[in-house]
């Protein structure tokens, strides 16, 4: 059977469905490639920022040149910043209804079903593609209740004091390489507010799209979960597929305050040439409960690691993670949760599948502070494996200085077995269907927690990277 | 619609390089229930795997033909839908993958075996409908369908699930590996009245792998056969049976000196089963 199944995982292709491009023939601006201080100062300029966010940006870039290349992780030796269009600007105007957006920008959305799914079951919705967002929507009722749901340069030209506030106060500049590099370029994302006691059922969801060759995207999101206030955001991102190499570094701050939910989903599905390498962390108040979904399926490297500081009393972290390496793909994913009050609790569970010589790791931090007595934390972290090529690897760090503390850690490694498919064959299902259903039972237990629409998707890019069927 | 045969002919089967079944020959016809029984490590399990493909038994000679389609040229998802079914000793568990849901994509593929992957699958609706009738019929809870395949399932229960997806896949031919083993004499009866009411209903051919008579008092063979050695020694009807429970296995013994030798080279050596 292994021979039988080498031949079956080699001929599934990396078929990506989302890998078309438009023309870039309207485009109102694109930066020349390269990184510099009058790149940074360009593009403030082009955003008539207040003098505050330019010097941030300009700080940061100092940063950016000063730190050195992490050494663990992925392979980063191809990435040529100097290499990358860091500002482009699709269109000049952002649309409040699908029919304000260029036609050639909303016909991509069309294709990935973004106002579809927003007719159906969204609150809300933002479009970013290339540099800006190009579209944008809350429902009335939501933005009469003080929700606020734009873009973070809207957010910064609007809601000014709000941003100053928290801007950059969970991430700082020098947290890292890649936030220094978001925090000097950054364009759109998301800005989230949700006011105190207000609870938004329905999912917020915000949209990536990468078109142009060569291009950095570099959105900058900011929530901020007021007391008893409730939110589930959504991402899903997609880029055309290019024989070279596009950067995603994006910078995702949140933060839930005492008795504040926030659920925050990601569907990455980037095409196999874009470096993701995204810095995401929320801080949860005293009985706050924050929840990271963060499914992985595209990319050539991603590095993300949702990490939550639970810094008060009874503060609670999720973490579901999902990875899907294929060929040529290395997912080095997992998450960070570091209790720092007392009776805090973290779940982390991680999912990963590798096939056809693809690599994914699993790399976790959890650390409990002296005083942070009472607390509970537990890891498991699972891998599948699906043929002799591939390969898996966990990175599970734990620092505790705190006694009285409940820790559990569990890791699995598993190949997809020969007696699961052969009975699975024996009742006529094929090899590929075999495999497939076998994946997604693995990832079962986190595609449930998803939002319906959500698992469905979910489910179908796995038969996606599975088959290899054309899109 | 007129019966099918199963038909094997001096079928020899290697595994790890190692030579269990030496030119076995048996014929069933749809309608008819027959009985394999034969000590431990007699090779009965192996035949089971071997006519259903299992990549790790070789066939090193020999034929099984239902008609005229070679189910040795096949793979194991076409012989199930040429109208093989194996009901294993040991089903292993799917973890994440509902009973339902498999059971769907299996009924749909084994009845439109021309469908093509990615195709729709039979309506969900009448697959329910079936499903929850077949369940009632076994004494099944609904829950059952929701439940991970296999995943933490008892003895019985899994026995139970083997016999729902006989029921659901509706086979010409149904192997049954050791059905009764590990089951107290209530999942038994259950068990094989189920079997018999799809028998009945389907005229399928069923073989009934085992080496104690008590699930024989339930499902009744027409047909008997001793596999002793990697062959079978003995061919005859019920009676067959009694004098096993009788006499236990002395009188094959000492009737077929050669394949005894051979037994217990087999019987040294642990065998999967």
């Amino acid at each position: 059977m292994s021979t039988d199944l080498n031949a079956q995982v080699a001929g599934i292709k990396d078929d990506y469905k989302y890998g078309f491009h438009e023309s870039e023939a309207h485009y109102n601006y694109k930066s020349g490639k390269g990184l510099n201080r009058r790149t940074v100062e360009e593009i403030s300029e082009m955003k008539s920022e207040p003098n505050w966010m330019r010097e941030f940006r300009l700080k940061a870039l100092d940063v950016f040149f000063q730190k050195a290349l992490p050494q663990w992780g992925g392979n980063l030796n191809d990435l040529d910043f100097q290499d990358i269009h860091y500002f482009v600007r699709a269109t000049d105007r952002q649309g409040k209804s699908w029919d304000d957006v260029p036609a050639e920008i909303k016909r991509t959305f069309d294709k990935l079903g973004i106002p579809e799914a927003e007719r159906k079951f969204l609150a809300g919705v933002g479009a970013q593609y290339e540099s800006e967002v190009v579209y944008h929507s809350l429902r009335e009722d939501l933005s009469a209740k003080g929700v606020i749901f734009t873009d973070m340069d809207t957010a910064l030209r609007e809601h000014t004091d709000l941003v100053r506030e928290y801007f950059a106060t969970i991430i700082p500049v020098n947290d890292n390489k890649f936030a220094a590099l978001n925090s000097a370029v950054w364009s759109g994302g998301s800005f989230v507010y949700i006011p105190a006691g207000v609870k938004v059922d329905i999912p917020l969801q915000a949209y990536f799209r990468i078109n142009a060759e060569n291009m950095g995207q570099f959105e900058r999101t900011l929530i901020i979960v007021e007391e008893g206030a409730q939110v589930h955001y959504v991402e899903g991102c997609t880029a055309p597929v290019y024989t070279s190499e596009s950067l995603h570094s994006a910078v995702v701050e949140i933060i839930v305050k005492k008795g504040g939910r926030c659920r925050y989903t990601t569907i990455q599905n980037w095409a196999n040439n874009i470096y993701n390498l995204v810095t995401k962390r929320a801080v949860a108040h005293e009985d706050a409960l924050m929840e990271w979904v963060d499914g992985n399926l595209g990319s050539r490297l991603t590095m993300k690691y949702p990490s939550v500081y639970m810094v008060g009393k009874g503060a609670r972290a999720e973490i579901l993670s999902i990875a899907f390496a294929g060929k040529g793909q290395h997912q080095d994913a997992g998450g960070k949760v570091v209790h720092a009050a007392p009776y805090t609790t973290s779940r982390i569970i991680s999912k990963s599948i590798s096939k056809n010589g693809g690599r994914s790791s699993y790399r976790g931090l959890l650390k409990v502070a002296d005083g942070a007595y009472g607390s509970k934390s537990n890891v498991v972290c699972d891998a599948l494996i699906l043929d002799p090529q591939s390969r898996s690897d966990t990175y599970p760090y734990i620092e505790v200085d705190e006694d009285d503390v409940k820790i559990g850690h569990e890791a699995s490694v598993s190949k997809i077995g020969e007696e699961q498919l052969f009975y699975l064959r024996s009742r006529g299902l094929s090899e590929t269907e075999a495999s497939t259903l076998i994946v997604n039972g693995f990832i079962e237990p986190l595609v449930k927690e998803l939002p319906m629409e959500y698992a469905v998707e979910m489910n179908k890019l796995i038969e996606l990277q599975m088959e290899g069927s054309v899109g | 619609m007129s019966r099918k045969s199963l038909r094997i002919e001096n079928l020899h089967v290697s595994v790890e390089g190692k030579s269990i079944l030496r030119g076995v020959n048996l014929t069933i016809n749809q309608g008819e229930t027959h009985a394999l029984m034969g000590p431990n490590g007699s090779g009965k399990s192996t035949l089971s795997y071997a006519l259903m493909g299992h990549p790790n038994y070789e066939i090193t000679d020999g034929s099984a033909f239902i008609d005229d389609v070679n189910l040795l040229d096949m793979e194991p998802d076409d012989r199930a839908k040429a109208g093989l079914f194996l009901a294993f000793q040991y089903p292993t568990s799917i973890p994440g993958v509902t009973m339902a849901n498999f059971l769907r994509h299996a009924v749909t593929n084994v009845r439109m075996p021309d469908r093509k992957e990615g195709e729709d699958l039979i309506s969900m609706r009448d697959f329910r409908k079936e499903l929850k009738q077949k369940m009632d019929e076994l004494g099944m809870d609904g829950e059952f369908a929701r439940r991970y395949l296999n995943e933490g399932f008892s003895g019985g229960e899994k026995k139970r699930a083997e016999v729902l997806q006989l029921a659901m896949l509706q086979p010409a031919f149904a192997i049954l590996d050791e059905t009764d083993s590990g089951l107290d004499i209530d999942a038994v009866r259950v068990v094989s009245e189920g079997v018999n009411r799809v028998a009945k209903a389907q005229g399928t051919g069923v073989l009934v792998i085992t080496h104690y008579q008590r699930i024989l008092n339930y499902i009744q063979p027409q047909f008997v056969h001793i596999l002793y050695g990697g062959k079978i020694v003995e061919n005859g009807g019920p009676e067959l049976v009694t004098t096993l429970e009788l006499e236990g296995y002395d009188w094959i013994r000492a009737k077929y000196p050669n394949e005894a030798q051979i037994e217990d080279e087999l019987e040294s050596t642990v065998l999967t089963s």
